[in-house]
């Protein structure tokens, strides 16, 4: 266990965003909410049209690469990680639950009637929840270490020690997290961080699993 | 004609979802896949479903696809050539 | 160092690894034209695991409860790797990691559906059903990362151990056979109406496979069936960042994954005596890879991709390709890449055309997927 210790190298959270509900949170604090309660599909394109996003493949994601590239398109605003790191040196760490059953049933349903089958590509390409890594990637031309771990619940111990695993030699700067989306649409949650090696904002957030728990319990509350 | 080029724009404004685009802002002549509405290779793919789906014209050969999905006048004509 | 201390794979050919490699050293295809309405509406190719011989192994071994079919191949892949591998699967220093596409993707199904709970669907819970019948103590790790799952699990896998975290490390990967896979691919044209031919003029698309590997990874070099002679040196995984579904046109995704490891373990290219490639038999995937080979120099490496035999494997892929990588390191075996007859892509690669010895010490495994992910892992033979 000694070598765990002597490997952990000490970073930074630059920067952190969730979309918990009908609130999007930018360093623990509401940058934006709706104060109805609206369904998943209309709520997600609000926020889209407030940060003026104005990346019209966004509307042919599903709902799970909508939350996840939406939080990181307002985790990154303002930030170029393009001009301050090469495309390998950053990495993108994400851990889901329901995959994309919620995309599962409804490419199912273009299968299911044998009468009326039309399989379709731009559902199916969906069903897998690394593509919400890839989204973000091409979006920010992201080339290094890239996964999508699926755990019954958000564990952040796990995340912090393989984005920490990571950091320490394979990559300087990481967009990591927990990305959920039930496929009981009432649920959703998104908890992604910027993760670098020096304390870019002076705000000394060491980037570690104590922070990360609180910060998930603070929000959810 | 004219029917079927508005019933297949907004036929494609559903099925590629694009959002924030209305009918009188495609070009019927112009190119479907270059810069115009950020069509890619899967939306191709989408065109062929749609176009089986609605009008019952199966493409086999995505070959032929680049030429039937050049534009909404080439769909357009393709579907009335085949309803001969 | 991380060592293999057993393996096991499940696939069209058999089994286990001994059954697969004798098979494949027979120059045996495991793929055959399924007419079953319930994978495709029209015959297609595939690659299945021998449903009745499934079940025939499953009834051997002690089981109270009902398991899925994704279930049955990973548990008695995972029994059959732990045994002899000197490992004890239910320590706290056992870590245990899943890789699948899928998972029980066939609960979709409603009639299936209602003879488990709800949460079998979850690929979390696949993988826990598969962890308590180990008797594992550990929360199973999932990785759920396209085709590259199971070359990855096997890089975090050798990552965990190195890091202090596991002594050793169960990784496992399945996928099965499903109407909802082979719609998917068919919807993108990308199946082929033949066995696939990787790297072939006449490719002209995959063959889906289904299947199980498992790997028993750890510290210990003295325990092990196989003396533990092959270890897992290192690798790394990239994005295209290019596009979800189609690969990059100029391969820089793989090459930077292929430069990665040979960065991470220091060797330099001449050191590399054998590619596994991901070679699925796509027009565009093969032609990647091949710039991506021919980037890194590595293009007068003997070559071949193991999908000519088992078809594409998805999540399983990478740990069963990679178990056939070992056997051949082992054996120092060149095995013909099956469906391969005249190069198809720009690149002059050195694909294995015929069974061949040479002296293999380090092996460079790649697999690339949807979403613009590739991998590249390198084994040794100490």
């Amino acid at each position: 266990m000694g070598n765990e210790t002597e490997r952990m190298v000490g970073c930074y959270i630059s920067r952190s965003c969730s979309i918990i509900g009908t609130n999007v949170f930018v360093d623990g604090c509401i940058d934006f909410n709706q104060d109805q309660f609206v369904d998943f599909n209309t709520f997600i394109k609000s926020v889209y049209k407030h940060y003026g996003i104005g990346f019209l493949k966004f509307y042919k994601m599903d709902s799970l690469s909508k939350l996840a590239f939406l939080t990181s398109e307002i985790l990154l605003m303002g930030r170029s990680l393009q001009q301050k790191y090469r495309p390998e040196d950053t990495g993108i760490v994400l851990i889901n639950s329901s995959s994309t059953l919620e995309t599962d049933t409804r490419y199912f349903h273009t299968i299911e009637d044998k009468s009326n089958y039309f399989p379709s590509p731009a559902v199916f390409v969906y069903t897998l929840p690394n593509i919400m890594v890839g989204e973000i990637a091409i979006r920010n031309k992201i080339m290094g270490e890239n996964i999508t771990f699926v755990a019954e619940k958000y564990d952040p111990q796990f995340l912090y020690e393989y984005v920490n695993l990571l950091m320490s030699g394979k990559i300087k700067s990481c967009i990591c997290g927990w990305v959920e989306f039930e496929p009981n649409r009432s649920f959703y949650e998104s908890f992604i961080y910027l993760v670098e090696k020096d304390d870019i904002t002076n705000r000394n957030i060491k980037f570690e699993a104590s922070f990360l728990e609180k910060n998930y319990h603070d929000l959810k509350v | 004609m004219g029917q079927l080029i508005t019933k297949l724009k907004k036929e494609i404004i559903e099925v590629l979802n694009l959002e924030d685009v209305g009918p009188d802002e495609i070009e019927t002549g112009a190119p479907l896949f270059g810069d115009g509405l950020g069509l890619d290779s899967i939306d191709a793919l989408e065109l062929i479903v749609l176009l089986e789906k609605n009008y019952g014209i199966k493409i086999d050969d995505p070959k032929k696809g680049k030429d039937v999905f050049y534009s909404i006048q080439t769909m357009a004509d393709y579907i009335e050539k085949s309803r001969l | 160092m991380v060592y293999i201390a057993g393996d096991n794979v499940i696939t069209s050919l058999g089994f286990s690894t001994a059954e697969n490699m004798w098979k494949i050293r027979e120059h045996v295809c495991g793929i055959t034209r399924s007419d079953d309405k319930r994978i495709s509406r029209t015959p297609v190719p595939v690659s299945m695991v021998d449903s009745d011989r499934l079940e025939e192994e499953f009834e051997k071994i002690p089981s109270e409860k009902e398991y899925t079919r994704l279930e049955k191949l990973a548990i008695l892949s995972i029994r059959d790797a732990l045994l002899g591998s000197g490992v004890d699967g239910s320590d706290k220093r056992t870590g245990i990691i899943f890789s699948t596409t899928k998972g029980n993707i066939d609960l979709l199904e409603t009639d299936l559906a209602s003879q488990y709970e709800d949460h079998r669907i979850h690929l979390w819970s696949a993988a826990n059903e598969i962890r308590k019948y180990i008797g594992n103590p550990n929360i199973p790790i999932v990785i759920s990362n396209a085709c590259i799952s199971g070359s990855l699990a096997i890089l975090v896998g050798q990552r965990l151990i190195n890091n202090g975290k596991y002594d050793h490390v169960i990784v496992a990967g399945a996928d099965i056979m499903s109407e909802f896979i082979v719609s998917g691919f068919q919807s993108f044209q990308a199946v082929s109406q033949e066995p696939c031919k990787p790297f072939d003029k006449d490719r002209s698309g995959i063959t889906i496979g289904e299947g199980a590997g498992t790997i028993i990874l750890t510290t210990d070099p003295y325990v092990g069936k196989k003396n533990s002679r092959i270890t897992v040196m290192g690798g790394g995984t990239s994005n295209d960042a290019n596009h979800i579904s189609g690969p990059s046109r100029t391969g820089n995704g793989l090459y930077l994954a292929i430069n990665m490891a040979l960065t991470e373990t220091g060797l330099q290219v001449g050191e590399i005596d054998y590619i596994s490639a991901h070679g699925t038999g796509t027009g565009y995937n093969d032609e990647m890879e091949a710039k991506a080979i021919a980037w890194a120099s590595l293009e007068r490496k003997p070559v071949n991709s193991f999908k000519g035999y088992i078809g594409h494997t998805l999540g399983a892929a990478g740990i069963i390709e990679s178990v056939y990588a070992f056997e051949s390191m082992t054996g120092n075996l060149l095995f013909p890449s099956m469906g391969f007859a005249k190069l198809g892509v720009s690149k002059e690669l050195n694909i294995i055309k015929s069974l061949d010895q040479a002296p293999l010490h380090h092996c460079l495994k790649l697999a690339s997927g949807f979403g613009g992910c590739n991998s590249a892992v390198i084994y040794r033979k100490e």
